[in-house]
């Protein structure tokens, strides 16, 4: 898969990163092609999120080199979005584009949430302002989608809900994508790869089929394969 | 058979019980009024007797007596001109100063490191203190009533202005850096609407403070205003004047307050929609 012809939207090699005395990237090489859905999986701490903040260009305390080819968005953990600003404002600020109003309609029906683009951010639910942080996201047509953990605070109905809608929101636009979380499950139903990060450096890499969508009895074998990668072993700990 | 207040008090969430419950919330706030009432009656009596001369304390209805020839003849009208003049340039000069410092403060590291240490050691100063150096320096004329309201509102407008600044969320900054945001747009979206609420409340706090500033600036040597008004009456044992003069003053205080207050629930609407 890192073999494509195109030339990658992502390359990093050796990047490090320190705090203070804590080594939280070490040596870490990674390689996003164009449209790639990309999963990085790893414990707390293992390093995923300041990666992502790193690629977003939030983070340039680094050593070692990469290189971001495009445009970037992102999805944060937490929607983020301004309470004071109306959710269709939100999507397009920052924004150039001539009709900024009917961009964010076309955005907002996206991920279906057409009707609320007057509403104040604080009258979402947790998973309407986490689609409305992706509909922002994508309005910018990014090259690169970071998505650090969007899902992990939505309760599981909607964490499903929203994987659907990544998942047709990736086919429809084809931004590469990576995807950081601590889902298994998550990881394996969407992306091409599926990467795992411990110590500041990927220490596998798993290759899910290619089919979409996915059924869960055809990821057993390897979910339980990525699972011992991580450190959680099933039979060990009944 | 059935009783609408218990009715109103079992069912609360249902339709009918909308009427008596509605009564029954009016009725405690009519009930609030029951001793301020009595305390005036109270008041009006013990003038009527005597026991309270009109030199110490004059009844209530010699006061509002007094506020109608004093509305009628304009000497009052008067008084609160020159005093709402004089509230109102030093809140502008006071609010300019306040929000400049403290946007300097907030915005740059710089500016904090410069400006926030001798404002925060004036601060602890009691600026009504600064009276005397006041009158040394501006006399005795309308700038030093001027400059003690505008002392005393720049200082609660930089502190919260400063505070509301560097209270602003990084998680949103670092959004609306990732999402191309300009610093101008980072200014102007993230920034100061976040700040907002913080400036609301030294708004509030300031407009408290110009009051209070004035009533003591007007006090010293006023020869027009309410602070005039008041300080005359006192020299004829006036106390009826003096009354008025005191529930202008309160209710000014509160006008002005229920204002920032009309202000704050336009600006934060977002919060409670």
């Amino acid at each position: 898969m890192t073999t494509t012809a195109k030339v990658a939207i992502v390359e990093v090699r050796g990047l490090g990163r320190t705090f203070g005395t804590r080594q939280v990237l070490a040596g870490l090489d990674l390689t996003v092609a164009p449209g790639e859905f990309v999963a990085l999986l790893g414990r707390s701490g293992s390093g995923k999120s300041t990666l992502l903040r790193v690629l977003a260009g939030l983070d340039r305390d680094v050593t070692g080199r990469y290189a971001v080819r495009g445009t970037v968005s992102v999805a944060f953990q937490q929607p983020r979005l301004l309470p004071w600003r109306r959710v269709w404002r939100n999507v397009v600020l920052g924004l150039r584009t001539d009709d900024p109003r009917a961009t964010a309609e076309r955005a907002l029906a996206e991920v279906r949430l057409a009707d609320r683009a007057d509403s104040w951010p604080n009258t979402l639910s947790g998973g309407e302002a986490q689609r409305v942080s992706l509909a922002r996201a994508l309005v910018r047509a990014p090259d690169l989608l970071l998505l650090d953990e969007p899902f992990a605070s939505l309760d599981a109905l909607t964490r499903l809900a929203m994987h659907r809608l990544v998942g047709q929101l990736w086919q429809a636009h084809r931004p590469a994508v990576l995807l950081v979380t601590h889902d298994v499950d998550e990881a394996l139903g969407l992306a091409d790869r599926v990467l795992v990060l411990e110590n500041g450096r990927i220490v596998a890499e798993h290759v899910p089929p290619p089919t979409r969508p996915r059924a869960a009895a055809d990821l057993v074998g390897l979910r339980a394969h990525v699972l011992s990668d991580l450190g959680v072993n099933d039979r060990a700990n009944p | 058979m059935t009783d609408p207040v218990l009715l109103a008090e079992f069912a609360p969430t249902t339709a009918e019980p909308i009427a008596p419950a509605r009564r029954r919330r009016r009725l405690p706030s009519a009930r609030r009024w029951l001793s301020p009432v009595a305390l005036v009656l109270l008041w009006q009596g013990a003038s009527a007797i005597g026991w309270l001369p009109p030199s110490k304390l004059s009844s209530p209805w010699t006061i509002l007596g007094t506020a109608r020839s004093l509305i009628a003849d304009g000497e009052l009208g008067d008084a609160f001109v020159v005093s709402l003049r004089r509230v109102a340039i030093g809140f502008a000069i006071g609010l300019v100063i306040g929000v400049a410092l403290g946007g300097i403060a907030g915005l740059s590291k710089w500016g904090d490191a410069l400006v926030d240490p001798p404002v925060q050691m004036l601060r602890t100063l009691p600026f009504l203190g600064l009276i005397p150096l006041f009158i040394l320096w501006f006399g005795i004329g309308e700038t030093p009533k001027i400059a003690l309201v505008a002392l005393g509102v720049a200082f609660p407008l930089y502190v919260n202005v400063h505070a509301g600044i560097r209270d602003t969320d990084a998680g949103l900054l670092d959004a609306a850096r990732v999402l191309g945001f300009t610093r101008w747009q980072r200014l102007r979206h993230v920034v100061l609407p976040s700040a907002a609420s913080h400036t609301l409340v030294g708004l509030r706090l300031g407009i408290a403070t110009a009051w209070l500033s004035l009533i003591v600036g007007e006090q010293i040597n006023a020869t027009s205003g309410l602070g005039y008004l008041i300080d005359n009456a006192r020299d004829f044992l006036r106390t009826d004047i003096v009354l008025v003069g005191l529930v202008v003053y309160a209710l000014l205080g509160l006008t002005t307050d229920a204002g920032v207050r009309l202000l704050e629930r336009w600006v934060l609407r977002w919060r409670n929609p």
